[in-house]
């Protein structure tokens, strides 16, 4: 049975550790945003160092991204391929001409530009994921809850986001039982039954998963409104770190990474794409 | 009935999301059946928020599918880091469910009625036809044939699945719930 850990975090101890849980989130969400903003291949490839520079100061275990690959590569394959099919020639509309290397057919026609293009996505889907992994790779579970809310989203918000992440082992937990109990009776959900039957017997599974869900929350939720929760207007948070120089200084870094992408991209380029073909 | 639109969002309301969302998480993970079209699975977690949203409100709808969404693409379900544009149509989907929560009164033992069917099937056109393939070709400059392909198919796939499994468990939760008390308040 397959279980997914949410959280690996251990206190390394690094400069990344560190830094408060308010800058780690706030880094997080202005270099995604970074290149969010553009397709310059030159700009992606720096935010790709950046992210891995990152991830190097962190002593993130580079052999993680090894299994990680390999379903990217299927992924990116898949989606430019489905893309080249649809839409043959969407490179040649945005940079406006076209060096053929194969012709299909008149539609199906590969050029420079379609893999060019193609190539820019992929580099933009890669320079954020070490950035993504590190941050529940760096974050103490218990600090983020206090962090998002550092970033001024409203706190019954981040007790949601911190609640389910508690929770979430547990119910994995319940629903591999439940999968086996079902399994046990004959109630096959895995890929060796019938696709028809594979979406009736998850429901099977559905009822009982959902339901003791449900007895769950007065549980909880008793428990919460016996200490008071929700009755104040704001929060104080136990695990919340206030800004230090060093958080300054990051959130600076990656807000003048952001500038620069910005400006590369109104300023420079003016354009999304950077055009090696002209 | 007096509901107020948005809903109450008392402590139970709030737990309730937390742990929907973290159900929405693990079907998302793990019920994976494969759909025709490449990188579009068949998703039955959208039953989940249509029916969260259903008994606790939009807000509570909203929250259901865009933190499930966005902690699938943290924890390593999502192999292309954190697709913004999708977990944000996610969560517009599971706002448009929650709409339902007001013309619904599960917890009373009434069975869901149209509205249920009718918001379900609204939210998911707006956030797959629209929201969806919109951010995807303002933040991804993604092919317009492409998005829309993909976001028709999440459409129709996403649609049934919020209808049939949200429907599956609202009909089970409304025929466990006792129905409107015999007693007046004197």
């Amino acid at each position: 049975m397959r279980e997914i850990k949410v959280f690996s975090y251990v206190d390394k101890g690094t400069i990344i550790h560190k830094l408060s849980g308010v800058s780690k989130v706030l880094c997080f969400l202005i270099l995604t945003f970074a290149s969010m903003f553009t397709y310059d291949l030159r700009v992606l490839l720096v935010l790709t160092m950046i992210s891995l520079i990152i991830s190097y100061l962190a002593k993130f275990p580079f052999g993680r991204y090894k299994a990680f690959l390999l379903y990217f590569a299927i992924f990116a394959l898949v989606n430019s391929i489905l893309n080249f099919l649809l839409a043959p020639t969407y490179g040649v509309e945005i940079f406006g001409s076209a060096h053929v290397i194969y012709r299909f057919n008149d539609f199906y026609v590969l050029t420079q530009e379609e893999l060019y293009y193609q190539l820019c996505k992929i580099i933009k889907f890669l320079s954020i994921i070490p950035i993504g992994m590190l941050l529940f790779y760096s974050i103490h579970p218990s600090e983020l809850a206090s962090s998002l809310n550092g970033i001024k989203v409203p706190y019954k918000a981040c007790t949601v986001f911190a609640l389910a992440l508690r929770y979430f082992p547990d119910i994995q937990k319940d629903y591999n039982n439940i999968n086996l109990a079902q399994q046990a009776r004959g109630i096959d959900s895995s890929k060796k039954a019938s696709l028809s039957k594979r979406i009736k017997n998850t429901s099977k599974i559905l009822i009982p998963l959902v339901f003791s869900t449900l007895d769950r929350v007065e549980l909880i939720s008793n428990a919460m409104e016996l200490r008071g929760y929700g009755k104040a207007k704001s929060r104080t948070w136990y695990s919340y770190r206030p800004l230090q120089k060093r958080d300054y200084l990051a959130i600076l870094f990656c807000t003048l990474v952001f500038m620069a992408v910005l400006f590369m991209r109104f300023a420079v380029v003016k354009n999304l794409f950077w055009n090696p073909f002209i | 009935m007096n509901k107020n639109f948005f809903g109450k969002f008392d402590v139970k309301t709030i737990v309730a999301t937390a742990l929907g969302a973290a159900l929405f998480l693990v079907l998302f993970l793990f019920v994976r059946i494969p759909s025709p079209i490449p990188n579009t699975n068949i998703q039955i977690a959208y039953g989940i928020s249509a029916f969260f949203g259903a008994l606790f409100g939009p807000i509570s709808g909203f929250l259901v599918a865009f933190v499930g969404h966005a902690l699938n693409d943290f924890v390593g379900g999502g192999i292309s880091g954190v697709w913004w544009s999708w977990v944000i149509a996610s969560g517009v989907a599971g706002f448009f469910s929650g709409c339902a929560y007001k013309f619904s009164d599960l917890e009373h033992g009434k069975k869901p009625g149209k509205m249920f069917f009718i918001f379900n099937i609204v939210g998911q056109l707006i956030a797959w036809i629209l929201v969806a393939p919109v951010l995807d070709i303002v933040i991804y400059a993604e092919p317009v044939e492409t998005v829309f392909v993909q976001g028709f198919t999440s459409f129709v796939i996403d649609a049934i699945s919020a209808c049939v499994v949200g429907g599956i468990l609202a009909y089970a939760y409304a025929a466990i719930r006792p129905s409107t008390s015999s007693l007046d308040k004197e």
